[in-house]
């Protein structure tokens, strides 16, 4: 099974937009991504920039309408991810549990969906517009 | 949600915490035992009551904030009481004893800081000494699953469909074997280092094969299997990073695995690699094992055979179609793979490379100096890849009878199915 870990950091809606982790949450972050790295369970990680740089593209009436950040409604915004392989997501929480995470920080942990999830109807649909 | 009290953890949620506790840290916490008792029997056993202590404990208070910690400590209680109690006590157990004791009553940081040592030498220690040459491969595959994968007696037989008593028996044999051997808790070094990594790997890959395309059972492949290998072999790259053929499987594995999915049809079918729906292969894995590759590469020195089949997958993995593959070069690393580590299965993939680089011909040349040298006789791969050329050289009868031949000698249920359709095909007027 894989999940993702996203992080979902304390006020990182409001961030400025050279906002970077200070050295010592850093250090801690490197030590932890080594600890997965060791178990043999890392994937993929990333870190994303704040979202006063980004831009979140809407769908009111079903057409694309772009807003440019910072999104004064956001309450909660993702800063980052893991992605991680385990047998279980009891597993997977455990690994999220580990993490060295600052006060008020939130990992949600979410289960990445297999193409075997899916009904062999949709499976096929999906292969048949991929081989169009 | 905020305003609403956690709802209490019921038992089986502690129990499913604990599993996943114990499948995180068990190979260290053995590992570092095993150092401290010297003998890896013992040390799964102070393991194990260590992890019966958990499941009495927590489901009351709780899993603890540092759950391998408090195992450990557990862990070196009971080993304090069998150290004493050992028969033949001698005087190093004794004083070991008597440290662990003054250990645990001052928490001495730098005992402390020893016997936690995290990872690294012991986890390799571990690994070296469940794969010894002195175990048979079936029994290193068992306690290298157990001990190191984590995973419990009923899942390792589980994984190769043998009844869970034989499994038990298989890792009480190996266990004394080793002890009986003496083999000592060690990571080998100079001469020796090679051959023992060649052992280990050989126990990654026959893991990750079993997983891959399963040799008995109804299901091609058992993808959990997959994984198991692929995370040991992932630590085992963290742990020894300048063996180049440890990238190498690792490589392979990873590419491999990035076609699972696409390797069976909805209704649990094979499909061989050249008719897969290509996207259906998972790029995040092809390109971790293509860094894997170049890792090996940038150590310099000739690529061994690990990292030459990566190498080959690889080219696979380049492809955007079956009818893009550079089939020169795939004939070209055969060909090195046949000089570094010549075998018939190899010969016979090489036949397959050079049928589709230099025509049918070609590589029925090579299947027929196989079949009458009588190199793999019983193997099933043989007739059908002779078979495949047959047909596309238009020899129709012959090439039934051959698909007729490998269906009569695999042993996957499905893999039959598909051989006996292809054998059909041949058969009656060309369609």
């Amino acid at each position: 099974m894989r999940f993702i870990l996203l992080v979902i950091p304390k006020g990182y809606e409001q961030a400025a937009p050279d906002a970077m982790p200070d050295a010592e949450i850093f250090a801690r972050m490197a030590k932890y991504n080594e600890s997965l790295k060791q178990a043999g369970v890392l994937l993929a990680l990333d870190g994303l920039d704040p979202p006063s740089t980004g831009a979140r593209v809407s769908f009111p009436g079903g057409k694309a309408r772009v807003t440019d950040g910072p999104f004064a409604e956001a309450k909660e915004v993702v800063g980052g991810y893991w992605i991680i392989q385990t047998r279980s997501r009891e597993e997977a929480i455990e690994w999220a549990r580990r993490a060295p995470m600052p006060d008020g920080d939130v990992i949600e942990v979410r289960r990445i969906q297999e193409f075997e999830d899916f009904p062999p109807e949709v499976r096929a649909a999906a292969s048949d517009s991929a081989n169009a | 949600m905020d305003g609403n009290p956690p709802a209490p953890a019921t038992s089986a949620e502690v129990h499913r915490a604990i599993d996943a506790v114990w499948r995180i840290e068990s190979a260290r916490l053995i590992a570092g035992l095993a150092r401290i008792v010297g003998d890896i029997g013992i040390a799964e056993d102070l393991a194990q009551d260590a992890l019966v202590a958990a499941l009495e404990r927590w489901p009351e208070s709780g899993v603890p904030d540092n759950p391998g910690a408090w195992l450990m400590a557990a862990a070196k209680h009971r080993a304090i009481d069998v150290l004493r109690r050992r028969t033949r006590l001698d005087r190093k157990h004794e004083e070991l004893a008597r440290e662990l004791e003054i250990g645990r009553e001052t928490g001495d940081p730098d005992l402390d800081a020893a016997l936690d040592d995290p990872v690294g030498d012991d986890l390799l220690r571990l690994m070296f000494t469940a794969c010894h040459p002195v175990l048979a491969l079936d029994a290193r595959v068992a306690l290298t699953l157990r001990l190191i994968g984590g995973l419990t007696t009923p899942e390792v037989a589980r994984a190769f469909l043998v009844p869970e008593s034989t499994l038990a028996q298989r890792i009480v044999r190996a266990r004394r074997t080793l002890s009986e051997a003496r083999v000592p808790f060690e990571v080998p070094r100079g001469e020796e280092l090679e051959a023992r990594v060649s052992s280990v790997l050989e126990v990654l890959y026959l893991v990750f094969n079993e997983g891959y395309s399963a040799t008995a059972g109804d299901d091609w492949t058992r993808p959990e299997l997959c994984h198991d290998a692929l995370r040991l072999g992932r630590m085992l790259a963290e742990f020894m990073p300048a063996e180049s053929e440890v990238h190498g499987l690792v490589a392979l594995m990873e590419i491999q695995a990035s076609r699972l999915r696409a390797r069976v049809d909805a209704s649990g079918n094979p499909i061989l690699l050249l008719d897969q729906d290509r996207s259906h292969w998972d790029q995040l894995l092809i390109r971790r094992g293509i860094a894997a590759l170049d890792r090996a590469a940038a150590l310099g020195g000739m690529l061994g055979p690990y990292a030459l089949q990566a190498a080959i997958a690889a080219c696979h993995a380049q492809a955007a179609t079956a009818d893009e593959t550079d089939w020169e070069r795939m004939a070209a690393l055969y060909d090195a793979l046949a000089q570094l580590a010549p075998s018939p299965v190899v010969e016979l993939n090489r036949a397959v490379a050079v049928g589709m680089a230099f025509g049918a011909e070609a590589g029925l040349e090579i299947v027929d100096s196989l079949s009458s040298a009588h190199a793999l006789e019983g193997y099933h791969h043989l007739p059908a890849v002779r078979a495949d050329l047959l047909s596309k050289l238009g020899r129709r009868e012959e090439a039934a009878a051959e698909f007729a031949r490998a269906a009569s000698l695999t042993r996957n249920g499905r893999e039959r199915q598909v051989l006996l359709a292809r054998a059909a095909a041949n058969e009656g007027p060309e369609s």
